[in-house]
């Protein structure tokens, strides 16, 4: 196969991300023996650096000033500087992986594969990977050729986090190698998402709706269902796309990250990066009128319906208790 | 500001249901309703805003077999002053690199200041935008939600990223843009409007035209290949509620009490 595995490690206030264990696990199921290296990039990164340097053979330590804040385009040219050009590396599918992770490949004349949620090995040169498309509603088996090595971005949360703390990594210092990285896109600041009228992170029932809403004046239904039940409407992206309801009742990993005790998702077909945002392992019942919604693959419990018909008549039967 | 726009003709996920053929080939095609991919509707809503604000043009280019002529003409409707099919047997099954080797040909045939994709489209690999900045060694900034213009030397965008915040940065022009959904709201398409543009004539760019080898690009130059399609065994899945509405309702009422999910 081709040069060594590389796993790009994301970290939030000096705490790596769950992808930093995911993608250990990901590295064995490419190749089970072979050595996987963590990259560590930023400014002030020793404690990251410690935190991940016992699940991987060794800890690439990029410290620079420059690096406070993670521009892609920066990023992409560092690594470009640094990195075998034979390797694999795998980067978390998020906001940053999806900027960087295209043009690395194309700079690094690797192939690039996206959003990569299972291996199912590795025959020669070839890899074998499981995507999704149509946003999830159907799998592909993909073959990539990594005889020149493979960009690979990887689903978070499609692996088991590696807890065996078996590598024994050692940190190497690489900040003296990274060249130049002047690059025409700079970062000005973050704009903190509003607080809207409702705080659905803190609420135990979420009644939450999708596309199968089909109109604005349909989310009255939702809102009387979410009244009867003592409950707040939420939304997954569509519907705040539309304009119907604020951004901060948007689920999402590019929303609001949520823990309910009961969730009930309605016309929502279950996209990766609604799931995304849904944690703490809450009740879910789904209700769709597409039997092969990916929805009903998590839900506890799900509903064959046209929510336009079933919420009214829900809403009714909890009132008349 | 002259604006490139790359579109993709897809099969509607608001209108179909996508199943997998019994092959296991391909999704099930017959009857399927299609349609300009979503994000690049939005793509090209923002490309006709800059122009109507600061002047210029706007071009919409797609890759595809003949089909595609219908959406460039439909985006044209919208607003977009030209548009080009890039269509040849030689392309059929490229990779994403393909794709993006196929439009980096198309833009070094004009003089753009702006180059726009959607953030993803029908396979979700949100890959095309990267690799064509990449390609054409041009700043890039994906699922760009926000574009303000400063000068006619940069520009300010917004990147949408975790936790519903906002990414804002200054990138130089020329650059690539990827558009994230929700960023405008892309005008309707009546009939006149499809009508006006009904005998425009759309070129079509074969691999000749665009210069680029045989080998660089469809199933011979690709390296990420797509073996087939199958719907997964994930667990057990959820547990479906049968009956009669009313018989279905008292057994959901039933959990949801169980579960603290009435109050």
């Amino acid at each position: 196969m081709a040069g060594q595995i590389f796993a790009y490690i994301r970290y939030k206030d000096g705490v790596p991300e769950d992808s930093a264990l995911e993608l250990v696990a990901a590295a064995k199921k490419i190749a089970a023996d072979a050595p996987v290296n963590a990259l560590v990039l930023g400014s002030g990164v020793d404690a990251v650096c410690s935190a991940v340097a016992a699940s991987y053979q060794e800890v690439w330590k990029i410290d620079n000033e420059a690096l406070a804040y993670p521009n892609a385009e920066v990023i992409r040219k560092l690594l470009v500087n640094i990195l075998p050009q034979d390797c694999i590396l795998m980067v978390p599918h998020d906001t940053f992986g999806m900027d960087l992770s295209p043009g690395l490949s194309i700079k690094l004349d690797s192939p690039f594969v996206s959003d990569a949620v299972d291996f199912e090995g590795l025959d020669g040169d070839t890899l074998k990977v499981v995507r999704q498309e149509y946003g999830g509603a159907v799998s592909t088996h993909v073959n990539c050729d990594i005889a020149s090595g493979a960009v690979i971005n990887v689903r978070p949360g499609a692996f088991q986090p590696e807890e065996s703390q078996a590598a024994g990594g050692s940190v190497v210092d690489k900040s003296g190698d990274i060249g130049d990285i002047s690059a025409g896109r700079r970062y000005l600041e973050t704009v903190v998402a509003e607080v809207g009228d409702v705080d659905i992170t803190k609420e135990d029932v979420l009644v939450s709706i999708g596309r199968g809403i089909e109109d604005e004046d349909n989310i009255e239904i939702a809102e009387d269902l979410a009244e009867a039940m003592g409950a707040v409407v939420s939304c997954s992206r569509p519907i705040v796309d539309a304009k119907w309801l604020e951004k901060s009742r948007q689920v999402g990993t590019s929303g609001q990250t949520v823990k309910p005790k009961v969730y009930l998702a309605c016309g929502i077909s279950g996209s990766f990066q609604h799931l995304g945002g849904l944690k703490g392992n809450p009740f879910i019942v789904a209700i769709n009128k597409n039997p092969k919604a990916p929805i009903f693959q998590v839900a506890d419990v799900g509903i064959e319906a046209d929510i336009l018909d079933f919420l009214p008549e829900l809403t009714d039967a909890i009132n008349e208790q | 500001m002259e604006i490139l726009v790359c579109v993709k003709r897809v099969p509607d996920t608001a209108e179909n249901e996508i199943e997998v053929n019994s092959a296991g080939t391909d999704i099930e095609r017959d009857d399927l309703v299609y349609s300009v991919n979503e994000w690049d509707n939005y793509a090209v809503e923002e490309a006709i805003q800059i122009k109507d604000n600061v002047g210029g043009s706007v071009t919409v280019v797609s890759v595809g077999d003949e089909e595609s002529e219908e959406v460039v003409r439909r985006e044209m409707a919208m607003g977009a002053d030209n548009g080009v099919l890039l269509s040849d047997d030689a392309f059929e099954g490229s990779d994403g690199k393909g794709i993006a080797t196929l439009l980096k040909a198309a833009v070094q045939k004009g003089n753009y200041d702006l180059i726009m994709t959607g953030a993803q489209a029908d396979d979700g690999a949100a890959q095309v935008g990267g690799m064509l900045a990449a390609m054409l060694d041009l700043p890039y900034a994906s699922l760009v939600n926000k574009i303000e213009m400063v000068d006619d030397k940069k520009i300010k965008v917004g990147r949408e990223i975790e936790g519903g915040n906002q990414e804002m940065s200054e990138i130089d022009l020329p650059c690539v843009l990827s558009i994230q959904t929700g960023i405008n709201e892309p005008r309707y398409v009546g009939i006149r409007g499809i009508r006006k543009v009904a005998s425009v004539e759309i070129p079509v760019h074969g691999a000749g035209d665009l210069g680029v080898a045989g080998d660089t690009v469809g199933a011979a130059g690709a390296k990420v290949k797509r073996l087939d399609y199958f719907v997964p065994e994930l667990g057990e899945g959820a547990e479906m509620l049968e009956g009669s509405t009313e018989e279905i309702i008292e057994k959901l009422i039933e959990m949801l009490k169980a579960k603290g999910g009435l109050k």
